[in-house]
């Protein structure tokens, strides 16, 4: 009998059979998430599905959160938020509001994710909670409006791709720059349908932000879910909740498996227009940029912040460069600013915004003109991603976000 | 079978291209439409004509889970995707919308009638046949009643009627 990764011992806890990679099955959802973008849809169609007067399954397993428009940045914006709220007024369901930051910092930070759990997002960065050793994918509105009248969804049990990677990283040098590099060999579709294990000694000693920073990205290699098996470095994060004692999967379950050593691997910098396009920073022509965006559910976490300082050093940003820095998440904002970190990113001339996605899905406010550069920490760099489908995006880590703030080009933190 | 003139697109088209972000925030399904592939080819939504299909490469629909894509495609006319592959949150939000969609590959031009068999799993144009991946018989269900909530209140109507009419669900 061969053994089972940790997706199928999660499909199989979920829909109460031992089930393999390849089968459908109808599973039990733990917890659910919507947002102000793809919620009112959701809420739309399982009043369609369920009826006028119906309740959802279970309203303590759901959470309702505002990050993408807040706060509300049009009429449109605002009619939303309040279709949310009344929807989870009415249904009594935990709603974060405007209140809390990005659906992915505060899922986890506030106890909603668990090892072992099994949930859905409308938001296709739901697969960052796996850093925590969840099986957490992204859904459609239509397919949480079935799942908020049932509890219940199909899947296909994924195969898994396990992403070895060993080795100490150099100075400077991010899981931001891990994962780019994964991406860039993957491909862009390389991994659709998988279940993407980050594994191996180096995965082991990150912390969990460093840890969420893969795990987020595993969509843009076409990946269902991203995981790292839960082991101290996770039960230590998760220490003021009530978690049961986790399993991980069994080494000798069948896999895919790819090898990385990044004892000398080099800041990476996916180039426009797509994520997979990445080069390391020495084959990057010099680039001149107009906006560097430091957030986002990626990399907009305290640690994200304090390396992109520290690599600043107090210095001032470049001059007609614009550098907008959003915290993850109120949690975050304010481990920033209780340690100095708003004050030197406002006394460089940066703006310090409050907690939400920002430009990163180019639907609210910092977005870039036509012919403009943006260096961002987030995850996607398709054409109109940030505003304008004549502007350019190019993703980095924050270390090569704050280097290049100082110098207003794409430039090596390590030779700062 | 669905019968239509052919729209060619490459590898990778993802959710942004199809509709951007600013276009979210409404509720309009007509505003959707007027933008549908503007990230791509900005006169596709006013040169699009109900019935067309669009034929693309591989990683179709990648990116972002909003399942405005699918609906905007819908709604400018798009009769069908054929492409050689789909990336996974499109796939079942195309299926959930009522957007027919078949994994195939195949080498037409901009223009040429394509004609796709769903339930066979074929697409023929210019006289060739290419197979394609059929797809499973509960998710074709869900297609010819129109989407996912057609299909959840077809189901909710039987099992109403089935107890009012005396039978008992278990």
């Amino acid at each position: 009998m061969t053994g089972q990764t940790l997706s199928e011992k999660i499909f199989s806890r979920a829909s109460g059979k031992l089930v393999h990679a390849g089968e459908f099955v109808m599973a039990r959802i733990d917890r659910a998430m919507i947002h102000d973008i793809t919620g009112p849809l959701a809420v739309k169609g399982f009043y369609q599905i369920a009826g006028e007067n119906a309740r959802v399954w279970d309203p303590s397993r759901i959470v309702v959160l505002f990050d993408h428009q807040v706060p509300a940045d049009s009429l449109k914006a605002a009619e939303n938020h309040q279709m949310l709220r009344a929807f989870a007024k009415e249904q009594k369901i935990l709603n974060h509001d405007i209140n809390c930051g990005i659906c992915h910092q505060v899922m986890p930070e506030m106890g909603h994710v668990l090892p072992g759990n099994l949930i859905i997002g409308t938001d296709s960065h739901t697969c960052a909670y796996g850093a925590l050793g969840a099986f957490a994918t992204g859904v459609g509105s239509t397919d949480m409006a079935s799942a908020f009248a049932t509890g219940k969804l199909w899947f296909m049990v994924p195969q898994t791709l396990r992403l070895m990677i060993e080795g100490i990283l150099p100075c400077r040098v991010t899981s931001k720059d891990v994962v780019l590099r994964i991406i860039g060999d993957v491909g862009a579709d390389g991994a659709t349908y998988m279940a993407c294990e980050f594994r191996g000694s180096t995965v082991s000693r990150m912390s969990v932000a460093e840890r969420m920073t893969m795990t987020n990205m595993a969509i843009e290699m076409g990946g269902k879910a991203g995981l790292v098996e839960p082991d101290r470095t996770t039960m230590t994060y998760l220490k003021d909740f009530a978690v049961e004692e986790p399993f991980t999967g069994d080494e000798d379950a069948p896999s895919q498996v790819r090898h990385y050593q990044v004892d000398d691997l080099e800041p990476q910098i996916a180039m426009p227009h797509s994520v997979d396009n990445v080069r390391p920073i020495s084959q990057v022509p010099k680039t001149r940029i107009d906006q560097v965006f430091l957030g986002s559910c990626t990399n907009g976490r305290f640690e994200d912040l304090q390396l992109a300082a520290e690599v600043m050093g107090g210095e001032p940003v470049a001059r007609g460069v614009r550098m907008i820095v959003i915290p993850a998440s109120r949690k975050e904002y304010m481990k920033a600013l209780r340690s100095g970190l708003v004050e030197q990113f406002m006394e460089a001339g940066a703006l310090v915004e409050a907690p939400c996605c920002g430009p990163c899905m180019g639907g609210s406010f910092g977005l870039i003109g036509a012919g403009e550069v943006s260096l961002s920490t987030s995850n996607r760099n398709f054409v109109g991603r940030q505003g304008s489908p004549k502007g350019f995006v190019y993703l980095c880590s924050p270390a090569v976000a704050g280097a290049s703030a100082l110098t207003g080009e794409i430039t090596d933190p390590r030779e700062i | 079978m669905i019968r239509g003139r052919a729209w060619i697109f490459g590898d990778d088209v993802d959710t942004d291209v199809i509709i951007p972000g600013k276009y979210l925030r409404t509720k309009d399904i007509g505003l959707l439409a007027e933008h549908v592939m503007e990230g791509l080819d900005p006169t596709f939504a006013s040169r699009v004509s109900p019935g067309d299909v669009i034929v693309a490469g591989r990683n179709f629909g990648c990116g972002s889970s909003r399942e405005q894509a699918p609906v905007a495609l819908k709604a400018a006319g798009v009769s069908c995707v054929v492409a050689r592959s789909f990336a996974r949150i499109f796939f079942r939000n195309a299926i959930n919308v009522g957007l027919p969609l078949l994994e195939a590959d195949v080498p037409c031009q901009a223009g040429d009638v394509v004609e796709v068999d769903l339930e066979a799993g074929r697409v023929s144009c210019s006289g060739q046949e290419y197979s394609g991946t059929r797809l499973p018989p509960f998710l074709m269900e869900i297609l010819q009643d129109g989407g996912l909530v057609a299909h959840r209140c077809k189901e909710r109507s039987i099992s109403d009627h089935g107890e009012s009419a005396g039978v008992k669900r278990p």
